[in-house]
């Protein structure tokens, strides 16, 4: 038999958010702090018990500038994951391996920045540096393909039109989420619903891609307390158990830009990441209640749908309709509003969402809350989880 | 300066006055102004400036543009007319907002009802109302505070005729980051970003510069490849040559750029991902026909041309049937 060390050896125990903005008004040390002490409010743990700490590579904030402002004493653990939002769960992966392997005992993960009124993604590359990476970009830049939009784009045609998968499509998924954020404070789109015709009337941003096909650029953070699971298990504050966790690349993996594949038509990265996580929790697709699907486009929650199982491959087109995504749905799916509505904190506000469905807090709870799907960055190197009851 | 909240408090005290006493319109509505605003518009309506049509119509005479309503209450020529700026307390909120740093306006909604038609020999009365001033906004502009006017407008016997609000944003503009910004102003054309060169890719633009689409080749075990890698992934050989490519190809996906536009690329742009015959594929742009025209599996022939003075880049073409 397969041993998995990892499973069920950690939880998540605290969140912590700062408001999501398009003008946060300060530094993004500021936004990391503010957010790595409202995780550890929640969780009901002193900043001078946390020893290890966590983030992604593109994040500005040192561990040490994290820790002096927290009042975080001795680190005995720091580790970065890269790849933009594919990080989102590989930080909670190298978190975890942490706590279950004694090298540390508490360890935070943190994400903040000001993405809307700092340096936008969406504004493009321009990489100074002649690096393996600024090659990497070499091939795209002269002839204009500069933003995220645009190579996620790229693979969306061709899914659909390998797939006959339409905007409309495409549209159930933006309905979906802003649904969900209607009821969100927290949420851009907080009150504000969206009809597919709404969605096909919006302007093209990188055609096939619709304004109402991105997520809304934001500033903000957030933040998780890990444990191990056996110090969970006493804590007052109610845990969410770690059940399986993965981080994948794929064979002929780019940066966003993997067109060289015989099919550009599926996430192999995500495919081993899911294989791993079901094999780690010893769960299938029907034990799912529901999931956080990193959501930065609409086409890639389709993509991740069939990564995952939900529906065989070209078929999360016809999963969708009906209200699948939605409350009462086969899949109730962001239930936060995801990035296209809540906010865009590079994953990790699905996180936050994905702990408050485990503890049956979110402001749209679905009734199967058992299981949680959480999924990180997609058209990079990713990783996902699924969280259970402690 | 003051402070954000001293500021706040001083502009919320305004939401509610008026911005000073009702203005009188300096002339009677009249045909003279009303044919100058016609020809201005280029507006032909008859009723407005042709004395018998008008009298034969619904109105009995000749009636003002409904649109005219702020013109008549406009202040004239600024250096023939009295200022009176000082009674003006849109004017002080300016300096006001000046003074804190926000030296910047912008009109950005206004919109007008019209309650009746006016009629030469009218005299027209305004009165301003500062109904809102926003908190601190962030917009794409900059950061600032969006003021709301409400104005009645009256007749002489004090009878309202129509009213309009007005928004207008007082800001301090963005500083706009250097790499979206457009080229200095020469009469050059803004340029495509050029290609980090290193090692790994510079051998392929210098087969560019010599009219070639180059395709890395192993020299141990053939693998063609791009983008090009410094090792063959199949054999591990570090040993690589190339082949040049005949440029005939398919489109194998693509996109076509709308937003954000960057300057050097004149869009919307047609962005493929073009599967060469030899094998391997390369992102380029489809040029030659619109981008709507551009299908999945179209045939496309490559031609090595300048994108500006300098950098020469392929451009796929339909290919001829
Ligand atoms: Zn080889």
């Amino acid at each position: 038999m397969n041993v998995q060390p990892l499973q069920d050896a950690a939880a998540i125990v605290g969140i912590g958010q700062t408001e999501f903005s398009k003008n946060s008004g300060r530094s993004e040390l500021q936004l990391a702090a503010e957010a790595v002490r409202a995780a550890l409010a929640d969780a009901g743990i002193e900043p001078k018990e946390v020893d290890g700490l966590t983030t992604f590579t593109m994040d500005t904030n040192d561990e040490i500038e994290v820790a002096r402002s927290v009042g975080i004493g001795d680190l005995t653990f720091f580790a970065r994951t890269p790849y933009g939002g594919g990080a989102a769960i590989g930080v909670i992966l190298h978190a975890a391996m942490a706590v279950a392997s004694g090298v540390a005992n508490c360890v935070v993960v943190y994400r903040a920045f000001n993405e809307r009124s700092g340096r936008r993604y969406s504004t493009g590359v321009s990489e100074p540096l002649v690096t393996a990476d600024a090659i990497h970009w070499s091939w795209y830049m002269p002839f204009g393909l500069l933003t995220p939009a645009s190579w996620v784009a790229m693979y969306s045609q061709r899914y659909m039109h390998e797939y006959g998968c339409t905007g409309r499509d495409l549209a159930q998924v933006a309905v979906s989420t802003r649904k969900h954020a209607v009821h969100n404070p927290n949420a851009f789109f907080y009150g504000r619903a969206l009809t597919v015709e709404e969605h096909q009337a919006s302007r093209w941003i990188a055609e096939p891609l619709r304004l109402f096909d991105c997520c809304q650029e934001s500033d903000g953070g957030c933040a998780q307390v890990i444990v191990p699971a056996r110090r969970a298990r006493a804590m007052k504050a109610k845990g969410a158990l770690i059940r399986g966790v993965a981080q994948a690349a794929g064979r002929d993996q780019e940066n966003m830009t993997s067109f060289y594949r015989p099919s550009i038509s599926y996430l192999p990265e995500m495919d081993l990441v899911a294989k791993q996580t079901y094999a780690m929790a010893g769960l299938a697709p029907p034990d799912i209640g529901a999931a956080i699907l990193y959501d930065a486009f609409t086409p890639v929650v389709l993509w991740q749908l069939e990564s995952w199982g939900f529906c065989s491959r070209g078929e999360a087109k016809d999963f969708v309709r009906d209200g699948n995504l939605e409350l009462g749905g086969a899949l109730p799916c962001n239930t936060h509003g995801g990035q296209l509505s809540e906010a865009y904190i590079h994953g990790m506000n699905g996180v936050n969402e994905g702990v408050r469905l485990i503890r049956g807090t979110s402001v749209n709870q679905p009734k199967k809350n058992e299981h949680v799907l959480v999924t990180a960055g997609v058209g990079v190197p990713t990783s996902g989880m699924i969280l259970g009851q402690l | 300066m003051m402070d954000k909240a001293e500021l706040e408090a001083r502009l919320s005290a305004y939401v509610g006055t008026t911005t000073g006493p009702p203005v009188a319109a300096p002339d009677a509505v009249n045909e003279a102004m009303i044919r100058h605003w016609c020809e201005a518009l280029g507006d032909r309506l008859p009723v407005y400036t042709d004395a018998d049509t008008a009298r034969q119509s619904v109105h009995g005479g000749i009636v003002a543009p409904p649109t005219m309503l702020q013109a008549w209450i406009l202040r004239g020529f600024s250096m023939a007319s009295p200022s009176d700026e000082d009674k003006d307390a849109q004017v002080e909120v300016g300096r006001l907002l000046a003074a804190a740093g926000y030296p910047s306006v912008v009109a950005t909604n206004c919109e007008q009802e019209y309650l009746r038609y006016l009629r030469p020999g009218d005299r027209i009365f305004a009165e301003t109302v500062f109904e809102a001033i926003s908190g601190q906004k962030a917009t794409a502009l900059g950061t600032g505070y969006f003021i709301d006017t409400r104005t009645t407008f009256r007749d002489e016997r004090g009878e309202s005729v129509g009213w309009m609000t007005f928004r207008i944003l007082r800001f301090k503009p963005n500083q706009v980051p250097q790499a979206a910004s457009p080229a200095p102003s020469t009469s050059q054309k803004p340029r495509r970003l050029r290609p980090p060169l290193g090692h790994d890719n510079r051998w392929w633009w210098e087969g560019i510069e010599a009219g070639e689409i180059r395709i890395q080749r192993c020299k141990r075990c053939a693998t063609l490849r791009h983008p090009p890698r410094p090792m063959c992934g199949t054999c591990q050989s570090i040993e690589w040559d190339w082949i040049v490519s005949q440029g005939a190809g398919s489109v194998y996906s693509h996109v076509v750029m709308h937003h954000p536009p960057v300057p050097g690329y004149d869009l919307p742009l047609c962005v493929a991902l073009i599967e060469l015959d030899e094998g391997t594929r390369l992102v380029a742009n489809v040029i030659g026909c619109p981008p709507s025209q551009v299908r999945i599996g179209m045939r496309v022939q490559a031609r090595i041309e300048p994108a500006d003075d300098e950098l020469r880049l392929p451009f796929f073409y339909p290919a001829a049937t």
